[in-house]
């Protein structure tokens, strides 16, 4: 074995082809993320249409149950395939992570299988047996969607959560010894990062659905389907936001903690100091960050609970351990910009609505609204961009480099342009498709004799 | 039986139940390509999507479900077999993802203009998954992906005469498959023509298939001897099973016993995928790695298979009551006989307008 280790660090892959398995996973993970955010937050607001329609007879709710079902049925297929290509891409570009790293984190992918395969059972179940179960029985059939969504999103981010913070084994030689699967899953960067992403995957889903809705109240669409239809997942949403803030603080502090160099990158700090200051905006220019608005003392302060506070920099580590300082810092003003934004956004809505139980007159709520689908994808791509490309140089931070992980078969490269190809006309039927759903729904789906009748416009 | 045994033997599992039924939902997209105009096939095409457009999504889990099992299970063995075969590997991937989308697209619009390129993409993508993932097997089976990362050939380890042929059988057996279930889900909505339409085509690939797998006995003796040996030595009992199922569904399907012949289409598979696994033992990659050498830790492969044991005592109760709900009431749904029960409301209250 040690024999093997030492031919896969000799027979490393060239550059170019080092950055395009990256650019791939990159791709496709990203894409995946969208689609994957929405399996897991929309079937909780399907089920809950589908409710209020069974408890008031609603033909607004019943109908906004029906057409979302019939979106998520797309979504769910997009995200189950989409999510496929990355269990092969582990090991079509990273062997040297799986071939070492696979059997410890394993386990969370493993039962991450268990918890889809029963989305998928009940999905199916859910979406076409629609008509010819109960009513009562068949909203009992979409509860396990949502269980299983939530558990396949924790399942999944806690396997990247040890990527981060890796646990549960001893590296003797470039082989693993003494391995335990439950410290691995349940690692350090596990909570965290696991309630991040659940809590984004309900954003994503709550802004994004009812952004489209807000479009259509924008063209004066204002009738009871179309109020409905932008006020449960907006209010999802706002009521999580706050609560989202609170968690990317808990993750941040966590980031300061345990990823120091993650944290220097993020902030754009390049020596260690004590009463750092925050920056807002700045670029890297020759290993300083100029151009940026500093708060003194913020960076400790936030981190630390204390304006005191040492703030380790990217000094900390030889420069061949740094992650790219502008992609990281960036992306991390990104996404705390666009959940400030979000915040604004809800505490607007809830101050109108608290006042007189209605939306804030104002247009520009809805226009702010019809956006906020936008920015809260922004703010999750946004944030996987920080905590992957911070992570940097390190694919198991600590332990593996990326570069030691890529396949070193010739022509990586090949494999993103086809990908590249292949995700444009997939990105492009997508939103095709949901658009055409959207606007004007089919008149007849086999299994959904209701919907033909009522035509909403 | 030791532990990494269980463990190769679960994951084998899984790649049983993706072929048996991720395979034939692959064969209804062959039945899909070649079923004609869009008018000619369309009720081919109807029963296509009604029989796997519940079911395809689950029975795809199998796929993810061996590759997960593999990486946990034996580390080392996914990692040459991902690196070196990756180009295969990567066409299967994208096949998967051209087939999934396109389908439920498809399934999404009604235009005539726009089923016809996302039902193309769906029907060649159900082709060239299976033949992808044939060669993926012949270049596995003939010790052709050896140890370590990427150190076989990125080419010919997969373009040889044992992966073609193994490509060409993957899609004739789910194309067999496919046309077996299809012929009984056929029957059950009555349409004489188009069981009779499925029943033809299921006899014409059971010959193909068969004709092709005793002309590969050739091919296996020349290009892979020691897959050969394996074959005619530990595994003989298993082929020749096959064999006799596969002949035995021959004459059943000729006989009209649809519902029996699923059982014999499915097991003369199962016999064959279980016979290549017995003529490779204990090799994982032939002739380098053992199960073995390549097994995880005990904790891994324990903890893995403790929570499956957990995982299944809710899996196979909903997974039993997917395959019941949609077998039982196939005959009424697909014939369209719709009540408009959804309309009214559920507790009997006049339904509140717009």
């Amino acid at each position: 074995m040690a024999e093997l280790q030492t031919q896969v660090a000799a027979t490393a892959a060239s550059a170019a082809d080092l950055m395009a398995a990256r650019t791939q996973m990159a791709v496709s993970l990203g894409w995946h993320i969208i689609v994957a955010c929405l399996g897991v937050g929309f079937p909780l607001l399907v089920l809950v249409a589908e409710w209020r329609g069974l408890r008031t007879g609603d033909l607004a709710w019943r109908l906004l149950a029906r057409r979302w079902g019939r979106t998520l049925g797309v979504l769910f297929a997009v995200g189950a395939v989409s999510g496929t290509i990355l269990s092969f891409e582990l090991g079509i570009l990273w062997p040297g992570m799986m071939g070492t790293f696979g059997e410890v984190i394993g386990l969370p992918f493993a039962i991450e299988g268990v918890a889809f395969f029963t989305e998928a059972i009940f999905l199916g179940i859910y979406l076409y047996a629609w008509d010819r179960l109960p009513p009562r029985l068949h909203l009992l059939c979409g509860i396990p969607i949502v269980i299983s969504g939530v558990a396949g999103a924790f399942f999944v981010v806690a396997a990247n959560a040890w990527m981060n913070q890796p646990r549960g084994f001893d590296l003797v030689d470039g082989k693993v010894t003494n391995v335990d699967p439950w410290a691995a899953m349940f690692n350090p960067a596990t909570p965290p990062q696991t309630v991040h992403m659940i809590l984004a995957a309900f954003l994503v889903t709550g802004y994004g659905v009812a952004s489209v809705y807000a479009v259509a109240m924008l063209r004066g669409r204002r009738d009871r389907y179309h109020r409905l239809g932008f006020l449960l997942p907006f209010c999802l949403a706002a009521v999580l936001t706050p609560v989202q803030l609170g968690v990317g603080d808990w993750a941040a502090h966590f980031v300061a903690d345990n990823q120091p160099v993650k944290l220097a990158a993020m902030e754009g700090v390049f020596h260690t100091e004590r009463s750092a200051p925050l920056h807002l905006g700045g670029i890297e220019v020759d290993g300083e960050l100029r151009y940026a608005v500093e708060i003194p003392d913020g960076l400790s302060l936030l981190a630390h609970w204390d304006p005191d506070a040492e703030i380790k920099g990217l000094d900390v580590v030889p420069a061949a351990d740094r992650p790219p300082v502008n992609m990281v810092h960036l992306s991390f003003q990104t996404m705390v910009a666009m959940g400030s934004a979000l915040l604004a956004l809800a505490a607007w809505f809830a101050l109108a609505w608290w006042r007189r139980r209605d939306l804030p007159r104002s247009p520009w709520f809805l226009r702010a609204a019809a956006l906020a689908g936008v920015a809260a994808v922004v703010a999750l791509e946004a944030g996987w961009v920080t905590t992957e490309v911070g992570r940097q140089p390190w694919i198991v931070y600590g332990h593996m480099r990326t570069a030691e992980a890529v396949n070193s078969a010739p022509g990586l490269r090949f494999g993103l342009y086809v990908l590249l190809v292949v995700y444009t006309l997939m990105t492009v039927a997508t939103v095709y498709v949901l658009r055409r759903l959207a606007r004007r729904p089919l008149p007849v789906a086999p299994q959904e004799p209701d919907v033909i009748r009522e035509r909403v416009t | 039986m030791t532990l990494a045994e269980v463990v190769l033997a679960v994951t084998w599992l899984g790649v049983t139940a993706y072929a048996l039924l991720g395979g034939a939902d692959f064969g209804a997209g062959f039945w899909d390509l070649i079923a004609g105009g869009a008018h000619g096939g369309a009720r081919q095409r109807a029963l296509i999507e009604h029989s796997i457009g519940p079911v395809w999504e689950a029975n795809h889990v199998w796929l993810i479900f061996a590759l997960v099992m593999l990486w946990t299970g034996f580390p080392t063995a996914f990692a040459a077999i991902m690196s070196t075969l990756y180009i295969p590997l990567t066409a299967v991937a994208f096949g998967v993802i051209l087939r999934g989308a396109a389908f439920a697209f498809r399934k999404a619009v009604q235009e005539l203009w726009l089923k016809r390129p996302f039902g193309a993409c769906f029907a060649a993508s159900s082709v060239i998954t299976p033949f992808f993932l044939g060669t993926v097997a012949g270049a596995v089976a003939t010790g052709r992906v050896p140890p370590g990362t990427a150190r076989g050939e990125p080419i010919a380890s997969w373009v040889n005469p044992t992966s073609l042929l193994g490509g060409v059988l993957a899609v004739g057996v789910c194309a067999y498959l496919a046309a077996v279930y299809l012929t009984n889900d056929a029957r059950r909505t009555s349409d004489q023509d188009l069981t009779e339409w499925f029943r033809a085509r299921a006899v014409a690939a059971g010959v193909v298939v068969g004709v092709v797998a005793l002309g590969g006995i050739g091919i296996l003796r020349a290009d892979a001897p020691r897959l050969f040996d394996g074959l005619t030595g530990r595994a003989l009992p298993l082929v020749v099973v096959s064999a006799l199922f596969g002949a035995a569904s021959l004459v059943l399907l000729i006989r009209r016993r649809l519902v029996a012949v699923r059982v014999t289409a499915a097991l003369a598979v199962v016999a064959i995928i279980w016979g290549w696994a017995a003529a490779q033992y204990p090799y994982l990659l032939d002739p380098d790695l053992t199960i073995a050498q390549a097994a995880a830790s005990r904790t891994v492969m324990q903890a893995v298979l403790v929570s499956l044991a957990v995982g299944s005592l809710l899996l196979i109760p909903s997974l039993a009551l997917l395959f019941f709900l949609f077998q039982r009431e196939h005959t009424q749904e697909f014939t369209g006989s719709h009540t408009d029960q959804a309309l009214t409301d559920p507790r009997g209250k006049k339904a509140k307008t717009l």
